[in-house]
């Protein structure tokens, strides 16, 4: 297993957030995390990328507790893109994408042109080339994605963490990011909040409410109109989408006494 | 420039050449960075020299090198055609404070860049954690302990051990083991400058009342700032200081870097944003606390300097905080040749004249670049 996070319990100022959860991401595999607003999934991510220190259990990368492994080194295992307002810098893409290498470099390691040959694939890979010399923040919010994964790829890592990658992005660039993380082959894990986008490009899907993990499997089975009535509290018709092939949910608001059965936190 | 990052419009982002050719016009612009250094180096060689020879006595320039050659190595400055007085005027009175001079600008400009990076805040400085007010508390507690016969090494002693003391106290408030927040280490900053402030105004009015008025005026020094009385024996350490810390913070350029791109990036970097806080914090905290024991606290350097910089070289603290060293050592320098130099004989506190010129610097900066950023131009 790429990722297994065991019994993971966290907590932010005395709240419980996330309450003994079970993940595993397998290699290659891609696993979505969905769930309403405030149901823990940032803060479970935050925990597996090395921010957040969980109160208890472990978040294992193959094997190594990343909360036992030095930020460095945790660095060379996990690679995340954050949903973090970008600082106003000014750097240009390279710049941008050769900071993947830092869990690589020290004092007494400086950079070599093997690390710059990884960084020219990973822009070769996400097809950003063409933007290597553009100042980062002149970037499209699609074409900065794209870049951020370039970056992750420099960082080498065995699991990828994704918070919502496709957020404020429009509907071509959120189906170009994520069909991107599906070609890159790495173990990925990311929290989404479009159920149909989890839908096409997760093998997996974990359902988090109130912290707590309750459905989990192929997206077809964990979508049902019934978890999402009681997890999301609106009612869904399912279809097979004419194009893909994948489930596909169409929404409609339901009726307020329903509302009040629905898992709040 | 405005740009536009969101929302896309499909098949234009993809090919925005005018925005893409505007930014590498603005790249281009910018000056090679061995060319900088280079220009700077020489530019704070000509204003050691240049600041040697302004004074009530003046010297020829290559008089100034003969006479440093001929300290260094005798007979290595060539035949002695000056005067005792002369050779003693360079030596013993204007090198050294030229040198301070060098070594505190330096010092502060290297400490405002990397302290604005790490608390992503463009308005840090490296008083802004209360150590000048922990300096001027030190020193003036020593003064109204009474003992006059304290030299000046004893008043640099007891300035850095406030300067210690208040960067102790802002570690405990901010909570050390909580990662130290920016947000938390400005606020406890604040809180200990304010303190020691009322500690200083306190004891200066109990001196006043028992009619030892002196003590304000040294307070006073300390408050402004100034190179007087500037000896061989005082340049060695803050110079060393300046060298050695500029090296250690130049080595971490590259967590500044990540954690100007963002806190929670930089952790995912690979930055131990706690331990890496920590350690910057007391580094740069060391770094004031000696500079402002032997120069007392000189304003503006620290927070105008790295802004200019940034401006030439851009965001990278690779290049920021070398630079930063080179232009802070020149623009002290200068500041103290008008501070003594003004209304000669007398001397204005240094302080006076960095804050006049850097305030109409900072609305020039704000004019246009329409932005202040931590992180450079816009």
């Amino acid at each position: 297993m790429r990722l297994r996070a065991n019994e993971l319990s966290m907590v932010i100022d005395r709240q419980p957030i996330v309450s003994g959860v079970d993940i595993t991401v397998g290699p290659g595999e891609v696993v979505g995390l969905v769930g309403p607003n405030g149901s823990g999934k940032s803060t479970l991510l935050r925990g597996v990328y090395r921010v957040l220190r969980p109160d208890a259990g472990r978040a294992e990368i193959d094997g190594y507790d990343v909360w036992a492994l030095s930020a460095k080194a945790a660095a060379r295992r996990v690679a995340a893109l954050v949903q973090e307002p970008a600082g106003d810098v000014d750097f240009d893409v390279r710049e941008i994408v050769r900071m993947g290498r830092s869990p690589y470099l020290s004092a007494l390691r400086p950079a070599t042109a093997a690390d710059e040959q990884l960084v020219t694939d990973a822009l070769e890979r996400v097809g950003a080339m063409p933007l290597a010399g553009r100042g980062f923040r002149t970037l499209s919010g699609g074409e900065k994605q794209r870049v951020l994964l370039a970056r992750a790829l420099a960082q080498q890592p065995d699991l990828l963490v994704l918070d919502e990658p496709t957020n404020h992005l429009d509907v071509r660039h959120q189906l170009e990011t994520l069909d991107l993380m599906r070609r890159l082959g790495i173990a990925t894990l990311t929290a989404l909040h479009d159920l149909n986008l989890a839908a096409a490009y997760c093998d997996r899907l974990y359902v988090l409410a109130a912290g707590r993990v309750v459905a989990s499997g192929p997206p077809d089975e964990v979508l049902s109109p019934e978890l999402v009535g009681t997890v999301f509290g609106v009612g869904a018709v399912p279809s097979v989408h004419p194009v893909t092939g994948r489930t596909h949910l169409a929404f409609y608001p339901l009726p307020a006494a329903a509302e009040t059965a629905t898992v709040r936190r | 420039m405005t740009v536009t990052t969101s929302p896309n419009v499909p098949g234009l982002t993809d090919k925005a050449e005018p925005r893409g050719l505007s930014v590498r016009a603005r790249l281009r612009r910018r000056p090679p960075f061995w060319l900088v250094l280079v220009l700077l180096a020489v530019g704070l060689v000509v204003t050691l020299t240049t600041a040697v020879t302004i004074g009530p006595v003046e010297l020829p320039f290559l008089q100034v090198w003969q006479i440093v050659a001929d300290r260094i190595h005798p007979g290595l400055g060539g035949e002695v055609t000056w005067t005792p007085v002369r050779e003693q005027i360079v030596w013993d009175i204007r090198m050294p404070r030229v040198l301070l001079g060098a070594a505190v600008g330096a010092g502060l400009a290297t400490v405002g860049a990397t302290l604005q990076a790490l608390v992503r805040n463009p308005l840090a400085d490296p008083y802004v954690f209360g150590i000048t007010s922990g300096a001027s508390t030190g020193a003036t507690a020593l003064l109204a302990l009474g003992i006059a016969a304290f030299g000046s090494t004893a008043l640099s002693a007891a300035a850095f051990g406030g300067a210690v003391v208040a960067f102790v106290l802002v570690l405990v408030l901010a909570g050390a083991a909580g990662g130290l927040a920016p947000a938390r280490l400005i606020l406890a900053g604040l809180t200990v400058a304010y303190t020691m402030s009322a500690l200083t105004s306190l004891m200066i009015f109990l001196a006043a009342t028992a009619g030892q008025s002196s003590i304000a005026e040294t307070v006073l020094f300390w408050l402004l700032g100034g190179l007087g009385g500037a000896r061989w024996s005082h340049v060695l350490i803050p110079g060393l200081v300046t060298v050695l810390g500029t090296l250690l913070v130049t080595l971490r350029a590259r967590s500044l870097n990540a954690l100007l791109v963002g806190e929670e990036t930089a952790a995912t970097l690979g930055v131990n944003l706690g331990r890496f806080r920590l350690q910057m914090f007391t580094l740069t905290a060391l770094m004031t606390g000696v500079m402002v024991a032997v120069s007392g606290g000189i304003g503006f350097v620290g927070l105008m300097v790295p802004h200019a910089v940034r401006l030439i070289v851009g965001s990278d603290n690779r290049r920021v905080l070398p630079v930063s060293m080179l232009l802070g050592a020149i623009f002290l320098v200068w500041a103290d040749v008008v501070a003594r130099t003004v209304v000669a004989p007398q001397e204005l506190p240094i302080g006076i004249i960095t804050a006049l010129v850097g305030a109409p610097f900072f609305v020039a900066i704000m004019r246009s670049k329409r932005r202040l950023n931590v992180v450079g131009e816009r």
